[in-house]
């Protein structure tokens, strides 16, 4: 792996992003309609407070997950992948360069949306919003890292659409968001120890609830962060430089 | 003879075919070898396990006296594949700097490449936008970048004008004079007048590796579509 070269992949990338109106667009307004909608339709209740962090973690989540499968799909189906897999870039650095890429379109996306949910739809947060806006910024990560994982096992766009049920929505149903997590039933409680969005979503309430959320917070962004870690070395694993 | 790639006994099955039984072939260095045959002959296979990128089931493939696909080779080999591989959402210049960028070739490489491919008037068009044979241009500059040692260009003529072909190949043959080896595979085979030898593929078996005038001789055929013919009728009438 060479760090020249991974941000050489990143900075396509982005490049690529930046002719793509429509597609930052959707990246920075869909958590923001969908919080608004949220916050619009459980007006004048408690539920928005209890719920909104916890979603302003799993929105950027979905949103990167998706963007980052089909984008190697994408790298997969034109070829692109397979000469570059003839260079001299390692595995790792395609893995890491669309990460930070991703990663960099996470930070814009997380400070949109908090600054939204905060501000207009008037979100009770305890603790200061710039860690609001870091476990974001780890949940999109993750999205991406996971996708990047998914989208090796995925042969066809269709497939790759599928992943996003298959890896996204157990998770989303064990995270904490439907059933507090200690009320699940006794079996699912250690899967959803494991699983990553358990901890953004603890992150996130951490933040919600607490003054001084970092004793919480940290613990969780590095298990985020162990995840994140074992997604990419896992994804560069997996991806193969010989194919049949 | 100096030899850029050494292939031996290689046998390579796709999709439950076998696409070369067992093909062993020697690509000289310094010159501009084409590899033809009808689609289906197992040119892009063959391609495929010299760039390192295809399963073989056995058998060795050595490019520039490494395994092939080895980290030595990556920069020193340049591989365009049959249909354009570029990044349709980015311009040539940022396509072909992208390449340039990931063999740490510097940047005027990536300028003198698209000039070389005569798109310098769409260096800041986006590649999307292109026509197929403009396309396939960027591709191939994006394969220049960087000097490699050999090229391995798959069908990189397919759609072009014939003003353009004889560019290319006069190019080919500008890199091939400056030592760079060149495989190039190609279905139309009025393009073996255009090479310095010619590997005759049909169902991966190899029909002929001579220079076309030595082709000719030996087959008393006018060009190398009826060389190629008198070559097939000769290996039917043998199995029968």
């Amino acid at each position: 792996m060479s760090p020249r070269r991974t941000l050489v992949v990143a900075g396509r990338v982005l490049r690529q992003l930046r002719i793509d109106h429509r597609t930052i667009a959707l990246m920075l307004l869909v958590p923001v309609v969908l919080l608004g909608l949220l916050a619009w339709i459980y007006n004048s209740t408690p539920v928005f407070d209890r719920i909104g962090p916890a979603l302003l973690g799993v929105f950027p989540f979905v949103v990167m997950f998706i963007v980052t499968s089909v984008a190697t799909l994408r790298e997969r189906t034109s070829g692109t992948l397979e000469r570059l897999l003839t260079t001299p870039m390692g595995k790792a650095d395609l893995m890491f360069g669309y990460a930070l890429a991703f990663g960099v379109m996470a930070i814009l996306q997380a400070v949109v949306a908090s600054a939204f949910a905060i501000y207009v739809c008037g979100l009770d947060v305890s603790g200061p919003a710039w860690v609001l806006v870091v476990v974001a910024v780890a949940d999109a990560v993750l999205g991406t890292a996971l996708g990047l994982l998914a989208s090796g096992f995925a042969r066809t766009e269709f497939q790759a659409v599928q992943f996003m049920p298959a890896f996204v929505l157990p998770q989303f149903l064990l995270c904490g968001l439907l059933v507090v997590r200690d009320q699940l039933p006794s079996v699912l409680q250690p899967i959803s120890d494991v699983l990553p969005l358990s901890y953004a979503v603890d992150a996130m309430n951490a933040v919600a609830a607490q003054t001084e959320p970092l004793g919480e917070a940290v613990p969780d962004l590095a298990v985020i962060a162990l995840w994140i870690a074992g997604s990419l070395l896992l994804g560069s694993l997996t991806l193969r430089r010989r194919t049949p | 003879m100096n030899h850029a790639i050494e292939v031996e006994a290689l046998r390579v099955v796709r999709g439950g075919r076998e696409v070369l039984p067992g093909l062993t072939v020697r690509i000289p260095s310094g010159m501009v070898v084409g590899l033809l045959g009808p689609s289906g002959s197992g040119k892009s296979t063959l391609i495929r396990a010299i760039v390192g990128v295809q399963v073989v089931a056995s058998g060795t493939v050595t490019v520039l006296g490494h395994p092939a696909g080895g980290a030595a080779l990556r920069d020193r080999v340049g591989y365009v594949t049959q249909s354009p591989s570029i990044y349709d959402d980015l311009t040539v210049r940022d396509n072909v700097r992208f390449f340039a960028r990931m063999v740490g070739a510097p940047l005027e490489s990536a300028e003198r490449a698209i000039e070389v491919v005569d798109l310098q008037s769409h260096a800041s068009v986006l590649a999307g936008h292109l026509s197929g044979g403009q396309r396939s241009r960027v591709s191939l500059a994006s394969a220049l970048v960087g000097e490699p040692d050999l090229l391995v260009l798959d069908e990189p003529t397919v759609g072009l004008d014939p003003v353009l072909r004889r560019d290319l190949w006069q190019l080919f043959h500008r890199l091939a004079d400056a030592g760079t080896s060149l495989l190039v595979s190609s279905h139309v085979m009025d393009e073996a007048t255009r090479c310095d030898r010619l590997l005759l593929l049909r169902e991966g078996q190899l029909m002929a590796d001579e220079p076309l005038p030595a082709l000719l001789e030996r087959t008393g055929a006018a060009d190398a579509e009826q060389a190629f013919l008198a070559l097939i009728d000769a290996a039917e009438a043998g199995v029968r």
